[in-house]
């Protein structure tokens, strides 16, 4: 298979699970329970990409420039610094540690 | 414009913007992986889905081959299915415009959506916002990534993926006000954390979908609504 070929179908077989999502019948979906469960799916996938992206490397786990910017980051969102700001703050700080380290 | 409005526009534009940034790291790592410009351009316009983008070009790059690049990125694409169930209802579209709906739902759209619950304007607004501000900068910094990828270096030297890993943390950020979402979120990046050393790509993450639905059953029990 031609890595173009690849590129298509990956890309249509990605967007099928969003078009799925929009043929499930409303009368299902519009209950408040199915609701709640929507947000817990949409908190716990989040989280499990926050944890991944902060600790997973090629080789394994490892605690590197990535963890003090996302405690940073976790204290300026406290703060309610605006999102932008924080995003480019982590990444100056990641930055600036493996310059320096 | 509302107060509340102005907001949803901020953290939309802003998420747009970060997000996009991250993009020009997809963009040369898709080079480097041996893509050419419009193959990677191909991805960020028609697949456009960070995780499944990542994962795709990550398959090639170790070598593995086209079949497990497929299909790490169609496993990482299934919770935007999920989001697209949140989204129907939430944005009662004509079915026309269900196809294009259906292109822009992915994380950041779903998230910023569910900020401005239960006001359904304001979740319709976010998600359309975010959706095409995340559309437009994403693909113009793939460009550009793809085009100045090598003379850049490389993007963690840039910090770009802990600039990835504090989006995703924004974008949950203020839903961890409540207990019980607190806990499932560091229950989820433990678990999931965990389990990406030894599960492929992918896998981990869905895995925390079944602690998102036991934590669901719990609260049915404790809280008879």
């Amino acid at each position: 298979m031609s890595l173009w070929s690849a590129v298509l179908i990956s890309s249509a077989l990605v967007y099928s699970w969003k078009l799925f999502g929009y043929l499930v019948p409303e009368k299902f979906v519009s209950n408040p329970k199915i609701k709640e469960l929507a947000a817990l799916l949409t908190v716990a996938l989040l989280a499990a990409l926050v944890g991944i992206q902060t600790f997973a490397s090629a080789e394994g786990l490892s605690i590197d420039a990535r963890v003090p910017a996302i405690i940073a980051a976790g204290i300026l969102f406290y703060l309610r610094v605006p999102f932008v700001v924080v995003v480019i703050v982590a990444a100056a700080i990641a930055a600036l540690i493996r310059l320096l380290v | 414009m509302s107060n509340k409005q102005q907001s949803v526009t901020a953290v939309s534009l802003g998420v747009g913007f970060a997000t996009g940034l991250y993009g020009i790291s997809f963009g040369a790592l898709s080079v480097a992986a041996g893509l050419d410009l419009w193959q990677t351009m191909a991805l960020s316009l028609l697949m456009f889905s960070g995780g499944s983008q990542f994962a795709f070009i990550g398959v090639i790059a170790t070598g593995a081959g086209v079949v497990p690049a497929i299909l790490s990125a169609w496993l990482l694409g299934v919770r935007n299915g999920f989001y697209a169930i949140r989204m129907n209802p939430v944005l009662s579209v004509r079915t026309l415009l269900k196809p294009v709906a259906a292109q822009l739902t992915i994380d950041e759209s779903n998230a910023v959506s569910l900020l401005g619950e239960p006001d359904k304007r304001k979740e319709r607004f976010g998600f359309w916002l975010t959706g095409v501000a995340v559309f437009i900068f994403w693909n113009v910094f793939t460009f550009v990534g793809a085009v100045v990828g090598s003379q850049i270096g490389n993007p963690t030297d840039w910090g770009l993926d802990a600039a990835a890993a504090a989006a995703f943390l924004g974008l949950i950020w203020p839903r961890l006000n409540q207990s019980k979402l607190l806990v499932l979120a560091v229950a989820s990046a433990f678990v999931a954390t965990s389990l990406s050393v030894v599960l492929p790509a992918g896998i981990p993450v869905l895995l925390t979908a079944v602690l998102a639905v036991v934590f669901w059953l719990v609260g049915m029990r404790g809280d008879p609504k």
